[in-house]
């Protein structure tokens, strides 16, 4: 690890492993796209997951949260198999994670207020709407949009989507946050500022991130480990540094 | 030539397993509906907000063509009764068609122009772009919150909009017998409200209820099931009109049939 991540990249808890996924397999049709990935985070750990697109990515992590049902393995979260859970065991364990979406997923029908009370009115039903509000305003401050308010998402820019995307994830202040591919489309100066939002909010609000990139500047500065998904399995695991000198090529090639 | 016919042979196999699946799947997308309806928490802001939209909105559509309706159902009604010197019929005429079959039907498949495809498009955009999964990972019920209050929405507006169709369609009637003639408005209502009976308001307006919960659950099962892409989010809309204007026509046809057995 650079002395610049050290800084950077708060330290993280390694013996309590907040996700662990065992052996989990997915097919669409013939089509099998994880064939038994094994992985675990850490509590306040970012990882950052790699591959070639199409590779199972953005599936594994949509298996988390429960959007995708899986063929074979186990899914804990916080040490509960989710695979097992209900839908009002599910629900629980939801609101203890943020998903920011590849396209930020704004609700196009509510302003940046409404996209953001939408969630927090339904979770916390003693809340007033002045404290509603306060909220809302304190989560827009933190990732630098008071002003964005009253916007509809029509009228936001890519990056500002994502940054209200987050605002909203971070509303009910989870402990795990999944990123799809955070930086996505944006511009480089507009995704390195994202990827400081990220780190600022891991020390903030002590999170544990699974990060979906193809990005390498945001895997070098957001993720404390990364993996890497080949054929449906994770094929290589280190710290980026680790991985960059890697003996096996097609690893390599990631970081050229 | 065998090989035509098998591979024609397997493009009905194909055809029926598709539309057997289609109709399994609209069946538990109905019976998951009528499970959450009556489940709390109650989304009554949408619901009142999906009623304006269907309903409010829908209100300069539904005049222009109840008052087209009843003003050409006159004027083309009037020489052939003028013939057999019936003329005097024309109000009571006018009005049981109207009431009884035009004005549900057609306001029916206006609404599912309008309503049914503009369902279609919005849920299948929000499920393209994701905004659906976003509710569900927010542990948020997005059926319950865009497809029961949709459905319960054209299920309560679509029989309010037909009544003032209804009543739209009779002024239309009352300015085409004018055009021709000069009949005063109190007997034009008088002889209206004589000829209608029960038995002709109970089964149309029943019916509507029918029409509104095909029309809602047609557009909110396209929408929701549309596949990735933008070009899904057309062809939803597309097909919720479709299917919801063919329903229209299947679910007169089962009206008029119990109609004539029971009333």
């Amino acid at each position: 690890m650079t002395e610049e991540q050290k800084i950077q990249n708060p330290s993280t808890d390694s013996n309590t492993a907040v996700i662990e996924i065992k052996d989990l397999h997915k097919a669409f049709g013939t089509n099998e796209v994880l064939k038994g990935v094994n992985l675990t985070v850490n509590k306040g750990e970012n990882l950052v997951i790699l591959g070639k697109s199409g590779s199972g990515k953005s599936i594994t992590i949509k298996c988390i949260v429960g959007l995708m049902g899986i063929d074979k393995g186990e899914i804990n979260v916080f040490g509960t198999d989710i695979t097992k859970l209900d839908n009002t065991g599910l629900n629980e364990v939801r609101v203890r994670i943020g998903f920011l979406f590849q396209n930020a997923a704004l609700y196009d029908s509510m302003s940046v207020r409404d996209n953001l009370g939408f969630t927090l009115k339904r979770h916390e039903k003693d809340l007033s709407e002045e404290e509603v509000e306060n909220q809302i305003k304190e989560i827009l401050d933190n990732v630098g949009l008071v002003e964005a308010i009253d916007k509809m998402p029509s009228e936001l820019s890519g990056g500002m989507r994502k940054r209200i995307g987050l605002a909203r994830t971070l509303i009910l202040k989870p402990e795990i946050i999944l990123y799809d591919e955070p930086t996505t489309g944006l511009d480089t100066i507009t995704s390195r500022e994202i990827s400081e939002l990220i780190i600022e909010i891991q020390k903030k609000y002590k999170t544990t991130s699974i990060i979906i990139t193809h990005d390498m500047p945001c895997a070098k500065l957001t993720g404390n480990r990364i993996m890497i998904l080949k054929d449906g399995v994770i094929h290589a695991e280190g710290t980026y540094e680790e991985l960059e000198k890697s003996e096996d090529e097609w690893v390599r090639s990631f970081f050229l | 030539m065998n090989a035509t016919l098998t591979s024609k042979k397997e493009s009905i196999t194909i055809y029926l397993k598709d539309t057997f699946n289609d109709i399994g799947k609209v069946t538990l997308f109905a019976t998951r509906f009528f499970r959450e309806v009556l489940k709390p928490p109650y989304e009554m802001k949408e619901f009142l907000k999906q009623c304006y939209i269907i309903g409010y909105k829908s209100l300069p559509l539904v005049t222009i063509t109840g008052f087209i309706m009843g003003l050409v159902l006159t004027l083309q009604s009037r020489p052939t009764l003028a013939k057999f010197g019936a003329e005097s019929w024309l109000p009571s005429m006018v009005a049981l068609s109207l009431i009884r079959e035009i004005a549900p039907v057609i306001t029916a498949l206006i609404c599912a122009g309008k309503v049914s495809s503009g369902i279609g498009a919005e849920l299948g955009s929000m499920k393209v772009t994701e905004q659906i999964d976003a509710m569900e990972v927010s542990a948020i019920n997005p059926f319950k919150y865009l497809v029961v209050t949709r459905i319960l929405a054209t299920t309560l507006m679509i029989p309010l909009l037909v009544i003032y169709a209804d009543a739209i369609g009779v002024i239309g009637g009352y300015i085409g017998i004018n055009i021709h003639g000069d009949v005063n408005l109190y007997r034009y209502l008088s002889q209206v409200l004589e000829s209608i009976t029960f038995s002709d308001i109970f089964p149309a307006t029943m019916k509507t209820f029918f029409f509104g919960f095909f029309i809602g659950m047609i557009g909110c099962f396209k929408g929701y099931n549309a596949a990735n892409g933008t070009e899904s989010v057309g062809k939803a809309a597309n097909s919720a009109v479709v299917t919801a204007s063919l329903s229209i026509f299947i679910i007169d046809m089962i009206a008029v049939q119990l109609t004539d057995l029971f009333l």
